[in-house]
């Protein structure tokens, strides 16, 4: 028996700084703090693309920089959008959601470079196609 | 507050049954733990908490599901069988209004966010409604261009790649054109029901659902439309 069930009658409030959160919930249930966030984010996501559609027109950076550049900037939105509009934060009421979000990100890296590393290989080492048909004759 | 609404003790004993072993128990901060803090000494999270994590294990998976549709794409990039490439069917200009209909529409559904969590009802719905708006023209927009390149007699069996590409665009905008159900039928719970409890998890999970659409997103217009765009 914890001696908090001894004296069950102390309640948290609807939301408690010092519990878990779900990503979209912020321990500050205050309206500002939410309009402030959001401003935030439509900010920072505003250069972002702004800057990717930018570059991608050419002209600004070294050419065969761009699509790096590209998913630099993509990824960092993906990181204002997790932060200011899904309250994903590194704080210990986060570590839940911060876990399962690394455990998504890590299943979508093998996904991804796995396809594209194994299809590049295989392309590389197929007979070439004319020769096949021949070998088929 | 708690969601059953029983007397303090028999709260305390259903916890203590629903959870014997009191798993995962942890306290944060100088103070006492808090009863119901999931991994304090008190017994499971609260029911918010456990809807709110849940849903986001919901929507990881479904980012796994599209990150499969991007691996197809990127594998089959080049696979246009004589088709047109896909350098040749991005119009950048719709692109760029696509994207500018779901940034702002990720932005009026947080400050509907906002205002619901002020217990504000007009506001909420005011929101809501322009979230649902700018929803609606990024779909028209897509829509739009998947005629047009129909009209080319670009369809999704000309090439693998064209497979790729509209199963991949097509599939986020079936998640768009749902959510935009799923919002109107908020806006009528909120209208009918007003902010009960179990309405705010329901607002909770839809506000995670739209970002999580406009993660997606950045992904699409950066390796679909900007990277082909790109000299």
């Amino acid at each position: 028996m914890s001696t908090l069930e001894d004296q069950p009658l102390r309640r948290a409030g609807d939301m408690d700084d010092r519990e878990d959160h779900a990503p979209g919930d912020a321990p500050e249930e205050s309206a500002g703090h939410w309009v402030t966030n959001t401003h935030l984010g439509l900010g920072f996501s505003v250069v972002l693309t702004v800057a990717a559609f930018v570059l991608a027109r050419g002209g600004l950076v070294w050419a065969p920089a761009i699509p790096v550049a590209l998913i630099v900037l993509a990824i960092a939105q993906m990181g204002v959008h997790l932060v200011f509009f899904l309250h994903v934060t590194t704080g210990p009421d986060n570590t839940n959601n911060v876990l399962a979000l690394a455990f998504g990100v890590m299943v979508v890296f093998l996904i991804v470079v796995g396809s594209l590393w194994i299809m590049g290989h295989l392309n590389h080492n197929m007979m070439p196609m004319d020769e096949l048909m021949r070998m088929q004759r | 507050m708690t969601d059953t609404g029983l007397p303090a003790s028999l709260e305390a004993l259903r916890r203590l049954r629903e959870d014997p072993h009191r798993l995962g128990h942890r306290a944060h901060g100088p103070a006492a733990p808090v009863p119901g803090a999931g991994h304090g000494e008190t017994g499971p999270a609260r029911k918010r908490v456990i809807v709110g994590y849940g849903f986001w294990i919901f929507l990881l998976s479904d980012i796994v599901m599209f990150a499969c549709f991007f691996a197809a794409f990127a594998v089959l990039r080049g696979a246009t069988a004589g088709g047109p490439t896909i350098a040749q069917i991005v119009d950048l200009k719709r692109v760029g209004w696509e994207t500018a209909c779901l940034l702002l529409s990720s932005y009026t559904c947080g400050l509907s966010f906002a205002a619901t969590n002020a217990r504000n009802k007009l506001w909420t719905q005011v929101f809501l409604l322009l979230t649902g708006l700018l929803g609606l023209a990024f779909v028209a927009l897509e829509l739009q261009e998947f005629l047009d390149l129909a009209a080319r007699g670009i369809t999704p069996q000309r090439s693998a790649m064209l497979t790729g590409f509209f199963g991949l665009v097509g599939l986020h905008g079936v998640h768009v054109t749902i959510g935009g159900l799923w919002l109107a039928t908020m806006m009528a719970q909120v209208q009918f029901k007003g902010f009960r409890q179990e309405m705010m998890h329901r607002l909770l999970c839809f506000n995670l659902f739209w970002h999580a659409l406009d993660i997606v997103w950045i992904g699409i217009f950066t390796i679909v439309y900007l990277l082909a765009a790109a000299p």
